[in-house]
């Protein structure tokens, strides 16, 4: 999409949507920040003998891997609500496709290594007595099948989906009921065995991944560099998306649907367009996310993991994605935490977090980063002016 | 075990007999001395007589007489010749009582006793009798449960005497339970005549003979046999048909119960209050801690809950209202989020507070059994409480939406805030009483829910999706859209379940809901007008 009508773009670079990102200050600290923490870890890891207070142990790296994922995960459900306006409850659906693709080429690189030796079966249909397998896991055994299908299977469910939603206009407070019916209604069929998808169990006993064991300390630190890497990734197309026209339109329609209808803009396209993208993202977190937690079950697809993705953003702040990665990284590692010392009191902290952020802080921590600053430009205007 | 019982039978009945004969004296002349006497001849077609003696006088004994026959327990001592019922017979000296009297009588040592015998021909005679035996007593429904465990139990010894009963029979639908007995003893033997009486019989039993006709050699037989069966058949699927849409009807009304007060808060006012689920187990809670309060009174408990659980419920929803959703006026994503962080901390306190495990409401008796329509169909009555609980909540709501000051103003607020609050109306005040209304409306849903199912701090997040998706079904804003929503969403849940599995009818009946709001985004019963802009 060109961006000729802009017109501070000076440099040829700032004429395309995916580099202009790179000319933003915000977009610069952002990605040093994450690049100096990933350098930061790695070479504590790396480094330091295990017993040195400052090293940094490959739990806590597959840990903080964890975490880019939900950040990850966290801009994209920003996108959608901080910039098109649509609360999304269902965004761990996406999430969750995204993971089940990853977890589906896991089960298929045991090959016979599990507990019955089924060349081709994975464990749970040879204990569900299945002869063969079934047509949607054909293909999964090539790697660039399966990272095709991470994006595609939710990004095709998002389409599917907001193609009938966005048509007939459904949008606020009724969009977000759907989409949790959604997300709900998934996790009700992935529990049945009959799915084909490990039913209550899930997918689990993965070993390799590209050929990498997946118990090795390399392997998770590489890991952890790859989901650092996607939200990188992933923070650029964004922000990209949001610097463009298309982003430019994407808020108007959040601000007045009404009137960017009437201006000639087909809204429903713009809100469309985004959502896949997030979506797709979303699956990509998932899909990071499996090879590191080891396991994935429906219950990533609970309409509660959705609705506390959308409570990080909120706490980060909505619209400012960086924001969004600050909330999901404070409340995961309250949540590591939390459950740690004081298991009972965490729902007490969340539930909290979830009417203080709404109540008190409605622009969220990046919102009162920028009052301050505000405050401090305006103080020195004052000063300024006797 | 089955000797245990017949001897707490026993005792009771003696117990009885004290107290009717009252004295020793009436002894001497007891008319039922002959009757055992007779018992007690040598011969066996003597004895046969005496049996059918015994069960024509009609005295209230017989059957304990009878039954310690068939035990070999009824005895005569050597010396007297008085007549004795063991009580148990162990070890050399065996506790007996008067067979008369039935006064205890101490132990007796087993040489003093002589048993009455009987053989293979009495014993079969005997049961055929005890069995005949229980259609003597007055009580109807006694009769008619004795005749319901003939069926399919009729032997060869039994057909006359159980014609005799029948014909004398005053209950009409003895007399009906008795011919099908009959009628299927008949069949068995191969007698076409009897598929008649059978070809209306709902019974198991009777559909078990007519199969087993329907498989016999006899042509004719079994084409007749085959004609009933699907006539029985097409009955039946009738039958399946109204238990389901009772079922269905159930958990629908259910469903109209938890969504109700959902429809007041989300319909009326525009609040998306994700708590709705935990005020309604609230409401549960409170009706488990009613019972607690009143322990063996289950059904003083169940009554005074339900106007406390609509007092917890509602107090909660207007905590909730005054603390969190006055300040997120006309941020609707923002209170569904706040409230979802209401419902995180209500579950947990409820766990901390009372216990993670669930709990059991007991159900008073009067909301326990079943109303038996006919052999294929009986409506259970606690389900059948609730629905009728279910429409009364509704017509209630109903009235207080339509004629009362608090329904206006809140029909006035919702329709025109400003003007309303020109013309005096308190809008804020208005805002928490429509919540708290909604919310204790929630509580008796709770209240409700809690005669169903268990009690446990997961109760309300189970109903809040399917609440929602009642409403929205339905059409916001409106009570009677939220009605027949909620129940046609039961209904299709259950018709859809015995082909589909509860779990994938549950997805088809979501995946259907989702897909009708593409279709009309405002519900079964939009809003029309002015109030739908909003």
């Amino acid at each position: 999409m060109s961006l000729s009508n802009t017109p501070s773009s000076s440099s040829p670079l700032s004429n395309l949507w995916l580099t202009r990102p790179f000319s933003e200050r915000s977009t610069r600290i952002f990605l040093t920040v994450l690049a100096l923490a990933l350098a930061v870890v790695t070479v504590l890891h790396l480094a330091l003998p295990a017993g040195h207070p400052l090293h940094v142990s490959s739990y806590t790296v597959t840990l903080l891997g964890k975490y880019l994922c939900y950040a990850l995960l966290a801009v994209a459900v920003d996108l959608v609500w901080g910039y098109l306006g649509i609360l999304s409850l269902g965004h761990g659906a996406f999430f969750a496709l995204g993971g089940y693709a990853m977890g589906m080429y896991l089960m298929r690189q045991i090959g016979d290594r599990g507990v019955y030796g089924d060349p081709v079966l994975p464990d749970f249909m040879v204990f569900l007595n299945w002869d063969s397998l079934p047509w949607f896991w054909h293909g999964f055994d090539m790697a660039w099948f399966a990272f095709l299908m991470v994006m595609l299977a939710p990004g095709l469910l998002a389409l599917l989906f907001g193609f009938l939603a966005f048509r007939s206009r459904v949008t606020g407070v009724y969009l977000s009921i759907i989409t949790q019916a959604l997300t709900f209604a998934l996790m009700l069929a992935f529990f049945r065995n009959e799915m084909g998808f490990g039913g209550n169990n899930g997918l689990t006993d993965f070993r390799e991944l590209l050929g990498f064991d997946l118990r090795s300390d390399a392997t998770r630190l590489g890991l952890f560099l790859a989901s650092g890497v996607a939200l990188a990734l992933g923070y650029v197309v964004c922000r990209g998306i949001v610097g463009s026209k298309l982003g430019r339109v994407c808020v108007a329609s959040r601000d007045a649907e009404a009137r960017v209808r009437f201006l000639g803009y087909r809204v429903e396209r713009v809100q469309l367009c985004v959502f896949v993208v997030s979506a797709m993202l979303a699956g990509v977190a998932g899909s990071l996310y499996v090879p590191q937690v080891g396991i994935i079950n429906p219950s990533e697809f609970s309409p509660l993991f959705s609705i506390e993705v959308v409570v990080w953003v909120a706490l980060g702040g909505r619209g400012t994605l960086y924001g969004a990665v600050i909330g999901a990284i404070l409340v995961n590692y309250a949540k590591t935490v939390f459950t740690g010392v004081m298991p009972d009191a965490w729902l007490f902290a969340l539930g909290g977090l979830f009417v203080v952020v709404t109540v008190l802080l409605p622009k969220g921590i990046a919102g009162l980063m920028s009052r301050r600053r505000k405050a401090d430009s305006e103080t020195q205007l004052k000063e300024a002016t006797p | 075990m089955r000797i245990t019982r017949c001897l707490t039978l026993w005792l009771l009945l003696c117990a009885l007999m004290l107290a009717l004969l009252g004295s020793a004296q009436a002894q001497q002349d007891d008319p039922g001395k002959p009757l055992l006497e007779a018992l007690a001849s040598a011969s066996y077609a003597a004895k046969s007589d005496a049996i059918d003696a015994i069960v024509a006088s009609g005295d209230s004994r017989s059957r304990a007489w009878l039954e310690a026959l068939n035990d070999g327990k009824l005895q005569q001592n050597k010396q007297t010749g008085q007549f004795v019922v063991v009580l148990a017979n162990r070890g050399r000296n065996w506790p007996v009582e008067d067979a008369l009297s039935g006064e205890p009588l101490g132990e007796m040592s087993r040489r003093e006793l002589d048993r009455i015998g009987i053989n293979n021909a009495l014993r079969g005679q005997l049961r055929s009798t005890l069995a005949v035996l229980d259609l003597y007593v007055d009580n109807p429904d006694a009769r008619l449960q004795a005749a319901n465990d003939l069926l399919g139990q009729v032997d060869a010894g039994m057909v006359a005497p159980l014609e005799a009963v029948r014909d004398q029979e005053p209950s009409e639908a003895v007399q009906e339970r008795l011919t099908e007995a009959l009628a299927i003893y008949r069949l068995e033997q191969g007698d076409a005549q009897a598929i008649e009486a059978l070809s209306g019989s709902l019974h198991p039993e009777a559909r078990a003979a007519l199969n087993g006709a329907a498989a016999s050699d006899d042509p004719a037989l079994a084409a007749q046999a085959k004609k009933a069966l699907d006539g029985i058949e097409q009955t039946l699927k009738i039958n399946r048909g109204f238990e389901t849409l009772y079922f269905g009807l159930s958990l629908g009304s259910v469903l109209v119960l938890a969504a109700i007060g959902l429809a007041i808060t989300f319909g009326v006012m525009g609040v998306i209050n994700m708590a709705h689920g935990e005020l309604i187990m609230l409401g549960a809670y409170t009706s488990w801690g009613m019972q607690q309060l009143l322990p063996g009174q289950p059904g003083l408990a169940v009554i005074l809950s339900i106007p406390a659980g609509f007092l917890v419920a509602g107090l909660a929803g207007v905590a909730i209202e005054r603390c969190v959703i006055q300040f997120l006026k006309g941020r609707p994503l923002e209170t569904l989020l706040a409230t979802f962080g209401v419902s995180l901390i209500l579950q947990q306190l409820v766990r901390t507070l009372v216990s993670p495990l669930n709990r059991t409401v007991i159900t008073p008796e009067w909301m326990s059994g079943s109303l038996v329509i006919n052999d294929a169909l009986s409506l259970t009555l606690n389900r059948l409480y609730v629905l009728g609980f279910a429409l009364l909540v509704f017509a209630g709501l109903m009235l207080v939406m339509r004629r009362t000051r608090l329904g206006l103003e809140v029909r006035a607020v919702t329709q025109n805030r400003a003007m309303a609050r020109s013309m005096g109306i308190r809008a804020t005040r208005v805002d928490m009483l429509t919540f708290g209304l909604g919310a204790g409306v929630a509580g008796l849903a709770g209240v409700a829910l809690a005669q169903l199912t268990n009690v446990g701090p997961n109760l309300g997040q189970s109903y809040i999706i399917d609440s929602f998706m009642v409403v929205v079904f339905g059409g916001v804003g409106n009570l009677w859209g939220t009605l027949v929503a909620g129940m046609s969403l039961g209904v299709i849940n259950q018709v859809l379940e015995p082909w589909a599995g509860a779990v994938l009818a549950k997805i088809i009946v979501l995946v259907f809901i989702i897909l009708f709001i593409q279709k009309r985004p405002r519900g079964l019963f939009p809003q029309k007008g002015r109030a739908a802009e909003g």
